[in-house]
C-alpha cells in the first residue's frame, strides 16, 4: 500500500464527512438549501424584476418599484384550491404596460385577494431568513466576545460578563423583545434588535463554558510561554477550536429566531406591506373557519419542515462534535 | 439554613440591580420623553415643559446640576426670549444680558443683569429673557435624577397610569394576576409531572421503539409553532368538534383547551431534557446496587432516580416559568382570559409603554423571585448543597 493512501485510509472522516454520510442529515442539508434557494428567489427575483417569468410577459428588468407578483391582486380568482389553473383576462398596468390574457396555475391555492400563496410563501421565506440571519449576527459576534473575554480572563471581566448574562436572561424574553422592537419602530429592524439583542446570552454561556475549560490546557500554556499576545491566543488558538459551539448555536438559534419573528409578526409589530409567515397565518386563521384550509396548513407546514430541518440538524452536530452532549 | 437564604439574597441584589438599569434604560434613555404622545401634537411648549417637570422627564439620567428645561423661543424682534414663565427657583440662562422678575400678584418689576445664575425668589417669575440660549433649572442636589426617583417610584409600587385604560398600572396589574395564575400554574404542574414521567420511561427503555419513538415525536412537536398550536387546538377542539369552549373566563372549563395547549407545545422540549437528565441518573451505580438487591424497577425509577434528579428538574422547570408567561400571552388574547398576558398584547398593540414597562420590570423581578426560591429547594431537596455553605 503506497503511504498516502495508507494516511488517507488512517485519518478518521472529518465531522462534515460524517454529517454527509448520514442520509438524513444529508436530506436536511438539501432542504436547507432549497429553502435557501426560495429566499434568495424571493430576494432577487421577486424584488427586482418586471415580469412573472411567464411566456408572453414583458422581458426582466430592474424594477424595485414594480407591483410585486406575491401583491399582485385577482378578484377574479379569490379562494382558489391549490392546483387550479385560471386564465386572467387582459390588464393594463399602473405604468401603461399591456399584458395579454395569461393562464396561470395556483399550485398552492390563492387567498382572500386573488394572491398566489406560493409565491407568498416563497418570499416569507426571504424574510424569514433576513431574520435568521440578521440576528444570528448581532447575537452570536456578541455572545462570541463576550464569553471568550469572560473565560479566558476570568476574575472581573468575567464577572462582569456573568452579571451581564443573568440580568439580560432575567428579563421576560418575549414581552422585551416586543418592546426593544416597538421603541425601535414597527418593522424589521425592531425585530433584528429585539431578538439579537436578547438571544445573545445562550450563546456566550455556552462559549464561556468552554473556553473555560480551554484556558489551561497545554496548548494555551505554550503560547503564553512564547509571549504571544491574549488577543492572538484568544483568538488564533482557543478560538478555532470552540468554533464547534458556534455553529450549533446558530443551528439552534436560527430556527428560533424564525418562530419568534413568526410570533412577532402575527402581532402585527413586524413586517409591513410583505408577507411575512407570521402575517400570512394572521391572515389565513379567520378563513380556516370557512373552509379555505391551504392557506393555514401550507404556511404552517412551511415554517415547521424549516424548523424542523434545523432542530434534527442542530442535533447531529451536537452528536458529531459535542459527543459528551449525546444524550441531551 | 438562615446563612444560605442571607447569602443566596445578598447575591440576588446585583441582578435585580442590573434589571433595573436595563429597563431603564430600555425605556427611559432610548424610549425619550412621552409628553408628546401624552399631550397630542398640538401641546404648547408650556404644557410639554410642566409635564415633564411635574413627570420628573426634565432632570438629568443618572446625576447632574441641572434640568434641562425646553424653554426658550424665537422672539417677534428676531432674537430669543422665554417661551413661558419660569416659577421661583435657580437658573442659568447663559446667553440672556437682562432677566425681568415679575411678582406673582401685583406688578411689581424687576430687572436682574449680567448674572449667569439668576434667582427666582419665591413668589415671583421670570417673565423675560432677551437673547437666551438655553434654560437650565439649578437641582437641589446631583442625585435628583430619572433613576432615582425611578427608583422611589418603584419602591413606593407607583408604576404610573396607564393612557390607554385611564387606570393606574398597578391595579391593572392586580387585576391580572389571578387569571394568568389560574393559567400558568395548571399549565405549570400538568406539563413538569407529563414531562418527567414520559421522560422517566423513555430513559427506562432507552434505545428500544418507544423511547426512539417519543424522542423523535417530541422533535416534532418541538418544531410547530406556538401560533399554529393554538390555532389548531381552537379550530380542531373548539369549532370542529366543539367539546370546549373558545372564549371567555367564566368557569375552570373554560380554562381546559388553554392549559390543553399550554402542556402539548411545551412537552417536546420538556421530555428531551428529562430524558437526558435521567439517562445521567441512571447509569450511576447506586442504581446497579439497587437492582442487585432486588427491589422493583418501579420503585427505583420513582423512589431512587427520580428523587436525585429533582435538581436538574426543578432547575429546568424554574428556568421555564418565564416562558410561560410569555406563552400566556398569545393563550389568553386567544381565548378572551383577561390575564396579563392579553394587557400586555392589549398594551403593546396600543404603544402604552407605562404598562409594557411595568409589566417587563413585574416579570423580571418575578423571575429574581423564582430563582431565589429554587436555590431554596436546592437547599430542602439536597443536603449536600446545604452543607457545603
Amino acid at each position: 500500500m503506497k503511504p498516502a493512501a495508507e494516511s488517507v485510509a488512517l485519518r478518521a472522516p472529518s465531522p462534515w464527512q460524517r454529517l454527509w454520510s448520514n442520509a438524513v442529515s444529508r436530506l436536511c442539508l438539501l432542504a436547507i438549501l432549497l429553502y435557501t434557494l426560495a429566499a434568495l428567489w424571493g430576494e432577487g427575483v421577486y424584488r427586482y424584476y418586471r415580469g412573472t417569468l411567464l411566456p408572453g410577459c414583458p422581458a426582466l428588468t430592474w424594477a424595485p418599484e414594480r407591483q410585486a407578483p406575491y401583491n399582485e391582486l385577482h378578484m377574479e380568482s379569490r379562494y382558489v384550491p391549490p392546483l387550479t389553473r385560471v386564465t386572467w383576462p387582459e390588464s393594463t398596468l399602473p405604468d401603461g404596460t399591456r399584458l395579454p390574457p395569461r393562464t396561470h396555475r395556483y399550485w398552492l391555492g390563492s387567498d382572500n385577494l386573488g394572491r398566489d400563496v406560493l409565491q407568498r410563501l416563497i418570499q416569507g421565506a426571504r424574510i424569514a431568513f433576513h431574520v435568521g440571519i440578521m440576528t444570528s449576527l448581532i447575537a452570536i459576534p456578541l455572545g462570541v466576545l463576550l464569553g471568550c473575554l469572560g473565560g479566558y480572563f476570568g476574575g472581573k471581566i468575567d464577572s462582569a460578563v456573568v452579571w451581564l448574562c443573568a440580568t439580560v436572561s432575567a428579563m421576560p424574553g418575549l414581552l422585551f423583545i416586543l418592546a426593544i422592537a416597538l421603541i425601535a419602530g414597527k418593522g424589521l429592524f425592531g425585530i433584528y434588535l429585539g431578538i439579537g439583542l436578547t438571544t445573545w446570552v445562550s450563546v456566550c454561556r455556552n462559549l464561556r463554558a468552554e473556553v473555560l475549560k480551554h484556558r489551561s490546557r497545554a496548548y494555551v500554556q505554550a503560547a503564553r510561554v512564547l509571549g504571544y499576545s491574549h488577543a492572538r491566543i484568544l483568538f488564533r488558538h482557543i478560538l478555532p477550536n470552540v468554533m464547534h459551539i458556534v455553529l450549533i448555536s446558530f443551528s439552534i438559534r436560527f430556527p428560533a429566531s424564525v418562530a419568534t419573528e413568526v410570533f412577532i409578526s402575527f402581532l402585527g409589530i413586524g413586517v409591513q406591506g410583505e408577507p411575512s409567515w407570521g402575517i400570512m397565518i394572521n391572515n389565513a386563521r379567520v378563513r380556516l373557519w370557512q373552509g379555505i384550509w391551504w392557506e393555514l396548513t401550507f404556511v404552517s407546514l412551511a415554517i415547521f419542515l424549516l424548523v424542523f430541518i434545523f432542530n434534527r440538524l442542530a442535533d447531529d452536530l451536537r452528536d458529531l462534535f459535542d459527543p459528551a452532549l449525546r444524550n441531551r | 439554613m438562615t446563612r444560605y437564604i442571607l447569602r443566596r439574597l445578598l447575591e440576588m441584589l446585583p441582578t435585580t440591580f442590573g434589571v433595573l438599569v436595563l429597563s431603564f434604560i430600555l425605556f427611559y434613555v432610548v424610549g425619550g420623553s412621552p409628553a408628546q404622545t401624552m399631550l397630542g401634537q398640538h401641546a404648547t411648549q408650556q404644557a410639554i415643559a410642566a409635564f415633564d417637570e411635574a413627570n420628573g422627564y426634565d432632570l438629568p439620567l443618572f446625576f447632574g446640576r441641572w434640568a434641562k428645561v425646553d424653554g426658550v423661543q424665537r422672539a417677534s424682534d428676531g432674537g430669543t426670549d422665554l417661551a413661558f414663565a419660569l416659577h421661583a427657583g435657580t437658573y442659568a440662562l447663559p446667553g440672556a444680558a437682562v432677566v425681568e422678575l415679575r411678582q406673582v400678584e401685583g406688578s411689581t418689576l424687576r430687572r436682574v443683569t449680567g448674572q449667569q445664575e439668576v434667582e427666582v425668589p419665591e413668589g415671583w417669575q421670570a417673565v423675560s429673557a432677551k437673547g437666551v440660549e438655553a434654560v437650565r433649572r439649578k437641582l437641589r442636589h446631583p442625585f435628583e435624577s430619572q433613576f432615582v426617583l425611578y427608583l422611589r417610584s418603584l419602591a413606593r409600587l407607583d408604576l404610573g397610569m396607564s393612557i390607554e385604560t385611564k387606570q393606574p398600572v398597578a391595579h391593572v396589574l392586580a387585576q391580572g394576576l389571578l387569571p394568568t395564575l389560574s393559567l400558568s400554574v395548571p399549565i405549570l404542574l400538568f406539563g413538569a409531572a407529563s414531562g418527567v414521567l414520559l421522560g422517566l420511561l423513555c430513559a427506562a427503555k432507552q434505545g428500544g421503539v418507544w423511547d426512539r419513538g417519543v424522542l423523535g415525536f417530541s422533535t416534532l412537536l418541538m418544531s410547530i409553532n406556538y401560533v399554529v398550536w393554538i390555532l389548531l387546538g381552537q379550530f380542531l377542539l373548539g369549532f370542529r368538534w366543539p367539546l370546549f369552549p373558545l372564549w371567555g373566563y367564566e368557569s375552570a372549563y373554560y380554562l381546559v383547551l388553554p392549559v390543553i395547549i399550554g402542556v402539548v407545545s411545551s412537552l417536546g422540549s420538556d421530555v428531551r431534557f428529562y430524558r437526558a437528565v435521567m439517562l445521567d441518573e441512571i447509569y450511576k451505580p447506586y442504581v446497579r446496587t439497587a437492582l442487585a438487591k432486588g427491589i422493583s424497577r418501579r420503585r427505583i425509577l420513582f423512589g431512587h432516580v427520580l428523587r436525585n434528579s429533582l435538581i436538574p428538574v426543578v432547575t429546568y422547570i424554574s428556568l421555564s416559568i418565564p416562558y410561560l408567561f410569555t406563552g400566556s400571552l398569545l393563550l389568553e388574547s386567544f381565548f378572551g382570559i383577561p390575564g396579563l398576558g392579553s394587557v400586555s398584547i392589549n398594551a403593546i398593540n396600543s404603544a402604552d409603554l407605562s404598562v409594557v414597562r411595568a409589566v417587563v420590570i413585574f416579570g423580571a423581578l418575578i423571575y429574581q423571585l423564582v430563582n431565589l426560591l429554587t436555590d431554596l429547594a436546592y437547599g430542602w431537596l439536597d443536603p449536600r448543597v446545604r452543607l457545603a455553605v
